[in-house]
């Protein structure tokens, strides 16, 4: 029976174990909340990985990875039809711009984030289609999924936990009001530095992290230390609906309302 | 008749149902259930999963409906439900299982984010020997000098009214703050 199913009944950690220990050779396709991840494996070993449709490959790879300049991939991007990865790769080799070891080692850490952002799937789809691997042209590699499982493992369990902490990315975030707390003289990121620059009740979490490139576990992260240093707190979004406002009093009459609170408090002294 | 409501929130096992059952003048509509979990199971053997429903009645023409809602964060959907319309909220905290300290918290915030009712603290449990001293959960809580935070007992009665009471002032002093 094809291997196919849904991330609620069988987790990815689940699928990725059951992969390595039947070494099994194919591609896994996860259909998640708002995109698609195909994954393939050799003989139970990472092979390649790849999030949505949009551009990819290793002129892709290695400019996130600043290996590239931004002319540098513009220029390959336009030569794209012209040349593979394995191409592209022995170009750099020959000229001496990058080791084979750099490749490899660079699209070993991308497709291992790809698979790491796999563990945070906890809705979706997903089917194994046996013995399809990626296009000759693409390079592949072989990672060991042991690892893999316990750092997502890790993930998963810390994903919880922001998950606990920051339930919504809905809401938004707003400076503490500390007197005597100055910004500048706390030690942030970069990454921290560029979420900063976001904050304000404007802005909802989600659209931060939109801005600055971030997935929800990363930003998860960057709020999450900001909380707990008492930088920022969490606050409803400025210019939102208002919550259709649910009567707390039975009436409207201000006076009638403190007359109601002060029998409250006379009736539960003499409790 | 008319009716208003507070509501009773924490984590799990903090002493929601205690504290209700306590001021309750009728036996608290409790709907708990055993507990499958082994790790919860060491806590208590029963938890609350939908909500605790206890009343006072103030006189002829009002009653007061006191909510607590289920500690375990996959009933979290039934939060939103209780909060609305509520006059204040407490929110109950276990002084002896710091484990729960960041829930609570969290807690804290997801309620205050629902509704911008005044609010109080309970730091429950503080007759039991390893209870932690409420100024060092103040801390832990990260909570503002300007909440109230009140050593509680939900077992005992009177300890349960004076936090009910100091809810109550909180929302008498935020009604009167808003006149001026």
């Amino acid at each position: 029976m094809a291997l196919r199913g849904n991330l609620r009944d069988f987790t990815i950690t689940q699928l990725l174990n059951l992969i390595n220990l039947a070494q099994k050779t194919g591609t896994l396709v996860v259909e998640g909340p708002t995109e698609t991840a195909q994954v393939a494996f050799r003989d139970g070993k990472l092979a390649y990985a790849q999030v949505g449709q949009g551009v990819s490959g290793l002129a892709y790879i290695l400019h996130k990875a600043n290996k590239l300049s931004s002319g540098q991939f513009k220029a390959i991007q336009q030569r794209s039809n012209q040349i593979s990865d394995k191409e592209l790769g022995l170009l750099l080799i020959n000229a001496g711009y990058l080791t084979q070891e750099d490749i490899l080692t660079n699209l070993q850490q991308y497709f291992g984030d790809i698979v790491q952002r796999l563990f945070t799937w906890v809705e979706g789809f997903f089917h194994f289609e046996n013995d399809i691997l990626p296009p000759d042209d693409r390079i592949s590699v072989r990672l060991d999924l042991e690892n893999l499982i316990i750092e997502g493992s890790r993930q998963m369990r810390e994903w919880e936990q922001l998950q606990d902490e920051i339930p919504s990315l809905d809401m938004a975030l707003k400076f503490t009001d500390r007197p005597g707390t100055n910004l500048r003289n706390v030690n942030l990121s970069v990454e921290e530095w560029r979420v900063v620059s976001f904050i304000n009740p404007r802005n909802t979490i989600k659209q931060i992290a939109n801005a600055t490139k971030m997935n929800d576990l990363e930003i998860r992260r960057i709020v999450y230390g900001l909380l707990q240093a008492g930088l920022v707190e969490i606050c409803r979004l400025e210019g939102a609906a208002p919550i259709q406002q649910v009567r707390v009093f039975p009436t409207e009459d201000k006076e009638e309302q403190k007359s109601l609170v002060n029998r409250l408090i006379s009736r539960i002294r003499s409790l | 008749m008319q009716t208003v409501k507070m509501v009773v929130t924490g984590p799990f096992s903090a002493g929601k149902t205690e504290f209700i059952r306590s001021v309750s003048e009728i036996d608290v509509v409790s709907t708990e259930r055993r507990i499958s979990s082994t790790a919860e199971k060491t806590v208590k053997e029963a938890t609350t999963v939908a909500m605790d429903f206890g009343r006072i009645t103030v006189d002829d023409d009002l009653v007061l409906y006191l909510f607590g809602t289920p500690g375990q964060k996959r009933f979290d959907f039934m939060w939103e439900i209780l909060s609305e319309g509520m006059l204040g909220f407490i929110v109950m905290v276990d002084s002896t299982r710091p484990e729960t300290f960041r829930e609570a918290r969290s807690i804290l915030e997801t309620f205050r984010a629902y509704a911008p009712t005044p609010y109080v603290v309970a730091a429950n449990k503080q007759d039991m020997k390893e209870a932690w001293e409420p100024e060092d959960m103040r801390h832990a809580l990260r909570l503002d000098p300007k909440v109230k935070f009140l050593p509680c007992v939900a077992t005992d009665r009177d300890s349960v009214k004076s936090t009910l009471l100091e809810l109550l002032y909180s929302i008498l002093s935020e009604m009167e703050s808003g006149e001026k």
